[in-house]
């Protein structure tokens, strides 16, 4: 029973924290914007327009639901929430904190789904969310959102199969594809951490994240400039909303796993500072990273959708073939 | 100015050497690429039709184009302009030769200044006027920093058509630095209105030239900071290289002209070829490049604009004294400060105003090198105060024409680009 109200409270205040962190960022991504661009972002809502976000929520909320007339009805309404709910699933399997923790006398895992498949997992779940932008390109009856579909379809597989071969070099190392484990295995000082020795899988799976979120310089699907919208040209409202949601939260969990997998996750950098709690450290990755994927949106032009899938396919895919073969090697001949 | 001092001028030059100057495509070898792509798509069987524009958030103006696509590639265009025609030709037979200057500026909005000059080199061409050396100065600075925020505004939409947004907003931070001279110097942002039948609206207000050289003394460095962010970005080479190509017969068959020609390897530049205002008199190099393709029509802007601010450097180092209105009772409007002083003026006022110039009968052509290209204006004169016919052969409506044949073979992702890259307003072509 208190292993149930453990579950209760830690998903509650994971996906809590999760949820409460897009407003924000979609403010800190304008006012990044901003400063990029010699700017100054919203100013108007809130002390420094730090309300921006929750004024255009309500708006957004406010306006009217347009449905093509000729659109696939179901598919078109289902389509956003594919794309989101992948991205809350996997948050539950990523650790922020040690397990078996000892909390008024029970034994608690700082994990929500301590889920000894993972790292499998989180790449299934990051399949079905490009579904969802599939679905709305599709059904939309729109031939820039077919298009902008395609695309995204296109994309995921270039980019799925690199960087799931990246990360079986983590794998190796580890001897696992438990979140908790990975993370157990760069325990130490940040030179522990497996960005170091997999250096190349983390080029290759940083790059591929960008496109997997559908971000600059890989957002094809999207591709306002040729596209309008691409997969969410038919939008209106709520539904669009998200849809932009969705990208976020999709963006938090990135960051989080790529935290998780490179960067030692809830481990501090030096044993030292471990008085802090794993959980800030978490959080405090995660928002590096989400700040460099705004840097990179807010500075390159974008990749042709063909150019993108050449460098997927020619680049990474053999590239992290080599990075598996070599970390095999390695690995066999330290560990025996 | 001596070879030396216009390589330092020109930190441009080292990114070209970077880039090795390619020999041009043959007509045969542009002719087969673009076969190719003909054969290529040529067995497909089902093609989806797209309508880009007139609503379409990338387009420039309300330009459409529907494409035919066969996957991502684009089979087929059907360029569609006249989305913005207002009869400006028709407009100026019921206007006098003064009055049509405002009508001009509304023509290529973002260098309305070259539209006034283009308009008076015509009109004085078909009266006689002979235009004051200081007005023809200050007509060719007013020129140049029109290429300078026309060029500048270019290449910050064209960079976003291929994804970067932050890069158009850093063009229209540098651009502001222009608009605040033209409204210094004629109190609009956008439609100048500065050009006069016989010289200037104006004389360079107090303190306009220390100014204007602090801009373009200042320009250059932003133009190094865009270089180094743009010219050998590697996705903007991938993205603009050997695409968008004119070959030689799609530059005859559409006129086309100005950098979208000069970037074939032809350097034809009315500035040099015809000159008019003070561009006789200054010196300055046509920029060209070979490989007529989106990268190399970027190259050439970008060298224009080094250019333009060395031409203006000269103007104001060369600066004469003097009338900036010719005195020509018979065709030019006399200054408003003497209407009421003056009884000559005065008259000279009245009849401008309710009769108009007088005019000699006769045809005229006049062409200027307009930021977009070669801006021709044709005036049929019988002698009356309003022309009896005008027309405008203005670059946008050329280069919109050409727009099929640059679509064709390329991918739906670069159609922004490559639309990019002709340069066109379409209140230029649409008139």
């Amino acid at each position: 029973m208190t292993d149930f109200i453990f579950l209760l409270i830690k998903g509650v205040l994971w996906v809590a924290v999760g949820v409460g962190m897009v407003p924000f960022l979609i403010y800190f991504e304008r006012k990044w914007a901003g400063f990029f661009q010699s700017r100054v972002g919203p100013t108007y809502a809130g002390p420094w327009g730090s309300l921006q976000s929750f004024g255009d929520m309500a708006k957004l909320l406010s306006k009217e639901d347009v449905v093509p007339e000729r659109a696939d009805k179901a598919v078109f309404k289902l389509a956003p929430y594919i794309l989101f709910v992948p991205g809350f699933l996997v948050m539950a399997l990523i650790p922020f904190g040690p397990l078996n923790v000892d909390i008024f006398g029970h034994k608690v895992d700082l994990v929500i789904a301590n889920f000894d498949a993972g790292a499998i997992m989180f790449m299934a779940l990051g399949s079905i969310a490009v579904y969802g932008i599939v679905f709305a390109g599709w059904a939309s009856n729109n031939h820039w959102s077919l298009l902008g579909g395609l695309r995204c379809g296109a994309n995921m597989v270039s980019y799925e199969i690199a960087m799931g071969l990246a990360l079986v070099g983590i794998f190796l190392m580890a001897d696992s594809v438990n979140f908790s484990q990975i993370v157990d295995g760069q325990a130490g000082n940040f030179w522990n951490w497996y960005f170091i020795p997999q250096i190349v899988a983390f080029v290759i799976f940083f790059i591929s994240s960008i496109a997997e979120l559908n971000r600059d310089p890989f957002n094809v699907a999207e591709a306002e400039q040729e596209l309008v919208a691409g997969h969410m040209t038919e939008y209106s409202g709520m539904r669009w909303g998200l849809f932009m949601f969705g990208e976020y939260v999709n963006m938090v969990v990135m960051s989080a796993v790529i935290a998780t997998l490179f960067f030692g996750g809830w481990r501090a950098p030096f044993t030292a500072l471990d008085f802090i709690p794993g959980f800030i450290w978490l959080i405090g990755k995660v928002l590096f990273f989400i700040f460099l994927y705004m840097w990179i949106r807010w500075t390159l032009p974008r990749y042709r959708y063909n150019q993108l899938m050449d460098i997927g396919w020619k680049i990474f895919l053999p590239l992290a073939i080599a990075n598996l073969a070599v970390t095999a090697v390695i690995v066999s001949v330290v560990q025996r | 100015m001596s070879a030396s001092d216009r390589d330092t001028a020109h930190p441009m030059q080292d990114h070209v050497h970077m880039r090795k100057p390619k020999p041009r495509p043959t007509p045969e070898e542009l002719r087969a690429r673009k076969e190719a792509t003909r054969q290529r798509v040529s067995g497909s069987v089902e093609t989806i039709t797209v309508s880009m524009g007139p609503q379409h958030p990338s387009m420039h103006g309300v330009f459409q184009a529907v494409l035919d696509l066969d996957g991502e590639v684009i089979v087929n265009t059907d360029a569609r302009i006249g989305n913005l025609h207002r009869g400006v030709e028709k407009l100026a037979e019921y206007r006098t030769y003064h009055q049509f200057i405002p009508v001009t500026d509304r023509l290529d909005y973002i260098s309305s200044f070259a539209m006034n000059h283009g308009y008076c080199e015509a009109v004085e061409k078909l009266m006689g006027v002979h235009v004051p050396r200081r007005a023809r100065y200050i007509r060719t600075i007013a020129h140049e920093l029109c290429r300078l925020s026309n060029h500048i505004l270019w290449l910050g939409v064209h960079i976003m058509d291929f994804g970067a947004q932050t890069f158009f907003l850093i063009c229209f931070r540098d651009r502001e630095y222009i608009l605040d001279l033209f409204e210094m110097l004629c109190g609009a942002r956008l439609t100048h209105s500065y050009a006069r039948i016989g010289g200037v609206a104006k004389d360079l207000p107090e303190g306009w030239e220390h100014k204007c050289r602090e801009v373009v003394d200042f320009l250059p460095k932003r133009l190094d900071e865009y270089q180094r962010l743009i010219t050998q970005n590697r996705i903007f080479l991938k993205r603009s290289v050997g695409i968008g190509i004119f070959t030689v017969e799609d530059l005859h068959t559409w006129r086309v002209t100005g950098p979208c020609l000069r970037a074939a390897g032809v350097p034809r530049d009315l500035r040099k070829d015809e000159p008019y205002a003070a561009y006789d008199e200054v010196e300055f190099e046509v920029a060209v490049e070979y490989n007529s393709d989106v990268y190399d029509r970027f190259l050439v802007r970008m060298k224009e604009m080094y250019e333009s601010c060395n031409i203006i450097r000269q103007c104001l180092d060369n600066l004469p004294d003097g009338e900036f209105l010719a005195e020509d009772a018979a065709h030019v409007l006399p200054l408003k400060k003497n209407v009421m002083r003056d009884a000559a003026a005065m008259v000279q006022d009245f009849v401008h105003v309710f009769r108009g110039p007088q005019v000699p009968k006769g045809e005229v052509y006049r062409a200027v090198e307009a930021p977009k290209g070669e801006f021709g204006v044709y005036i049929s004169s019988d002698g009356g105060p309003k022309p009896q016919r005008l027309h405008l052969a203005t670059p946008s409506f050329f280069h919109g024409q050409a727009v099929p044949a640059l679509f064709e073979g390329e991918m739906l992702a670069d159609s922004v680009g490559i639309f990019g890259s002709a340069d066109i307003v379409l209140g230029d072509s649409d008139r």
